[in-house]
């Protein structure tokens, strides 16, 4: 561990930040010494990915101050972070890809006037310079577009560097990386460090933080619980710190009779996304699927529906082997999928609330391709009324209504087909807490009519409180399958943070 | 250099290849093609299209697109000329700074619609489109101006030159395309077009000025328009309110994304939009010359637009792959 120096880099105080009243950061105090590498770490949502957006001008917090050097700053925008010397690197950068790596470079850094020249020659060189400094062989006259995300980075740091930046964000530049690709980058961030500059690096792989940083901040629920040498605490410490809450207990009388196997999914695997993923999920049912996002459970599911199916492994329904390639072979053999960003995949946001309950069941409504409006009205009322979904009209476009009653509405549309089997991605996330107890019971019901239900969702309450048992997914591979009984935060939390084994 | 290079070459060298293709092809059939006169010809029949490409080239980089560029260049014709009509007194090159700055003042208003109101810029344009056109019948009456109210200096001007008897007016425009190469490859701004249409998300974050550079592209397409417009009352000596500048727009588009500029904007270069008008030129003089009637000229003409087009996409499909493979 390096002695920080007396006057800290920066210094954050009483930082929060609210998005439409909800407070996503409360009152955080941080000091970032000079020449350290500095971790942020914390769950989905705990507020580190805002707190370093708010260091670089991404976001103006709603209450705070800044002070660099000692000396109050306001970072207004990334064009002035950039001129205080603090570059935000994101995962996948901004870029322009029909520009040269060059002009990437240099863009924005120049103050001169509308008109004056652009010295080409002198740029390229400059460029050039600066990628071998970095030491990474990067022809700087090619366009941006078509460069691995590892020479994004690269290009991302020479910016950072040629514009002399002091302290340089990094947020999760692990994630799309190869192990070598990230020996490379941690390379270059310590031969950064040792020249005095601060990096602070968001990740979520704790060999990761270990091997490179100095000291760790740890944020839960827009708090910062905790801020040490990494040497000080263990990997039980941290990943207490970063659950840490009191668990919600939610009333769960989930009594359904448990019956036979209605999923199997045995050796599921599409290479570079996941890998030998096996598990069943029986009638009456609830099985979680937990992890971080990113752990590739949304493609499991995709694959699962034919959306994008898996190159090897078998999928049974009801006992007998199917090779779904398409989703209406899915929604054929019983399938469901709501999926998870319904905003893309979802809703037909211009669309009446009516036809979007009644989007998959065409052959119902249509049965000689001409729409019967009284049959369509007749099944979109039914769903209104089960499921309570609160709207003006049945005629009103479904990007009107609130978040949680949109989701509702898709819902809605998969349970008219009547599917002996329901994955549901996600299905709370963005949703108000009143809404949530509302999808709870409903989940709970669907379980007790029989149907066997694959629940994916980041909210380890959620899972704790609704699944019989809980499946956790780390990279792409299945890292644990944990009964009810057994279950706790930490164990799932465990097995979602890749290659960390901990006996909580 | 060599990948953006030859990228870049390979487009420009397709369009350069498909000129030489045609005018050997029509030349084998009728030898007369191939002469210094129809030289000319093809010559005289671009300037208007080249100046306004220009512009266009630019608004398109930006990501957005101008489709009311024929009715500032009929409007700001027919102010100019009846200026020339109603106060012969004026001296004639007054008529380029009053064309220019009527053009000037036109794409301004296109620039502010679409910054200020957030309006896509072809519902915009669409929209004056037809108001310029309207405003143009309005301020003339519906009345044409007449070939003896058109300076004859001005007229002169496509007529010839001292040097080799050239018509001045293939000077201005080749003086334009130099002028759009220094400002798009060479000053800070220029950089900042192709920046803001590459990636309009990221502009703002790197300092660039959105809705300056906005203004600019707009402001500066209807002032080649309002160039465009002068130099078709030299070129034909009249300013007619509904033929004037009509459907202009849309063989300029054509050139330009011929030319390999990216409707998505961010892609584009001076040099293949240079190459994407002179081969519409080619085709609209070889086509009177094949004897091909009139009536079917329009068709054939679009068929050769759709034709240059999906041998482009195809030349640039593989470009894209190849940058895949590299990429893997």
């Amino acid at each position: 561990m390096r002695e920080a120096e007396a006057t800290p880099l920066i210094s954050a105080r009483g930082i929060s930040k609210s998005f439409g009243g909800v407070e996503v950061l409360r009152d955080v105090d941080l000091d970032l010494a000079k020449g350290e590498i500095h971790a942020l770490l914390g769950e989905n949502g705990a507020g580190k990915s805002t707190f370093a957006k708010i260091l670089a001008g991404v976001h103006l917090p709603t209450r705070g101050t800044l002070a660099l050097d000692g000396r109050p700053v306001e970072v207004s925008n990334p064009v002035v972070a950039q001129k205080l010397g603090i570059t935000l690197i994101h995962q996948e950068p901004i870029s322009f890809p029909d520009l040269s790596v060059a002009e990437n470079l240099v863009l924005g850094r120049s103050e001169d006037g509308w008109f004056s020249g652009v010295p080409w020659a002198e740029m390229t060189r400059d460029a050039q310079r600066s990628m071998d400094l970095l030491g990474v062989s990067i022809d700087v006259t090619r366009p941006m577009r078509g460069l691995s995300i590892a020479d994004q980075q690269m290009v991302e740091i020479a910016r950072a560097l040629a514009s002399n930046s002091r302290l340089i964000i990094m947020d999760e530049p692990t994630a799309p990386l190869t192990p070598r690709e990230v020996e490379t980058l941690f390379g270059i961030a310590r031969r950064l460090r040792d020249e005095g500059r601060t990096i602070v690096f968001i990740s979520h792989r704790l060999e990761e933080v270990r091997a490179l940083c100095d000291r760790v901040t740890i944020f839960r629920d827009g708090d910062k619980v905790a801020t040490d040498t990494i040497g000080n605490l263990s990997d039980v410490d941290i990943i207490r710190l970063m659950i840490g809450r009191p668990l919600k207990e939610y009333i769960h009388k989930h009594s359904a009779e448990i019956g036979d196997v209605a999923l199997e999914v045995q050796g599921l695997t599409l290479p570079g996304v996941f890998q030998d993923i096996s598990f069943s999920v029986r009638r009456g049912e609830i099985v979680g699927l937990g992890g971080l996002v990113g752990a590739g459970r949304t493609d499991v599911a995709r694959a699962i529906f034919g959306i994008t199916p898996a190159t090897s492994g078998v999928v049974k329904v009801d006992g007998k082997a199917v090779a779904i390639k398409e989703p209406e072979e899915a929604i054929a053999l019983g399938l469901a999928l709501v999926p998870e960003d319904r905003a893309v995949a979802g809703i037909f946001r211009t669309l009446p609330v009516e036809q979007n309950i009644t989007a998959a069941i065409p052959q119902r409504i249509a049965p000689a391709g001409i729409i019967r409006r009284a049959v369509e009205k007749a099944f979109a009322l039914g769903s209104v009324k089960q499921l309570r979904i609160r709207l003006a009209s049945l005629n009103q476009p479904i990007g009107e209504l609130s978040g949680g009653n949109q989701q509702k509405a898709i819902l809605a549309r998969w349970l008219l087909v009547d599917p002996s089997i329901l994955i549901l991605d996600e299905p709370t996330r963005g949703i108000d807490i009143g809404v949530k107890a509302e999808f709870y019971d409903m989940i709970g019901e669907l379980a007790e009519q029989g149907k066997a239900i694959l629940l994916i969702s980041s909210e380890m309450p959620e899972l704790l409180a609704l699944c019989d048992r809980i499946l956790v997914m780390a990279e792409g591979r299945l890292t644990a399958e944990i009964p009810r009984a057994e279950a706790s935060q930490e164990k799932i939390m465990s097995a979602a943070v890749p290659r960390v084994e901990i006996a909580a | 250099m060599n990948a953006l290079r030859s990228i870049l070459a390979r487009r420009e060298t397709g369009i350069a290849v498909m000129i030489v293709l045609f005018t050997i092809a029509v030349s084998l059939y009728k030898p007369q093609f191939f002469t210094l006169n129809s030289l000319r010809v093809i010559l005289l029949l671009t300037p208007l299209v080249m100046i306004a490409a220009m512009g266009q080239m630019l608004v398109l980089v930006a990501r957005h697109v101008d489709l009311s560029m024929g009715s500032m260049l009929g409007l700001s014709a027919m102010i100019t000329g009846m200026m020339f009509r109603d106060m012969p007194y004026i001296p004639w090159p007054l008529g380029f700074v009053v064309a220019i700055g009527i053009g000037t003042m036109l794409g301004l208003i296109n620039g502010a619609l679409v910054t200020l109101f957030r309006l896509p810029s072809i519902i915009v344009t669409l929209g004056t489109l037809n108001l310029y056109r309207g405003l143009t019948f309005i301020v003339s009456n519906a009345r044409q101006v007449d070939r003896q109210f058109v300076p004859s200096d001005l007229k002169g001007l496509s007529q010839t030159s001292p040097i080799f008897g050239i018509p001045w007016i293939i000077f201005m425009a080749f003086a334009v395309v130099l002028l759009t190469y220094w400002f798009a490859m060479h000053t800070r701004v220029g950089r900042q077009i192709f920046a803001v249409g590459s990636n309009p998300v990221a502009a703002p974050l790197r300092g660039v000025k959105v809705t300056q550079v906005t203004l600019l592209v707009f402001a500066i397409s209807g002032a080649l328009s309002g160039l465009a417009g002068i130099m078709y009352a030299s070129r034909w000596g009249f300013v007619n309110p509904s033929n004037t500048g009509f459907g202009f727009e849309f063989q300029v588009i054509a050139a330009v994304v011929i030319g390999g500029v990216s409707i998505n904007g961010g892609v584009g270069s001076v040099v293949g939009v240079m190459l994407g008008v002179l081969l519409m030129g080619c085709v609209a003089a070889a086509l009177p010359l094949l004897g091909i009637p009139g009536t079917a000229q329009g068709a054939i003409y679009g068929a050769v637009i759709l034709v240059a087009l999906l041998i482009d996409r195809s030349v640039r499909r593989q470009g894209i792959s190849g940058l895949k493979l590299v990429r893997v």
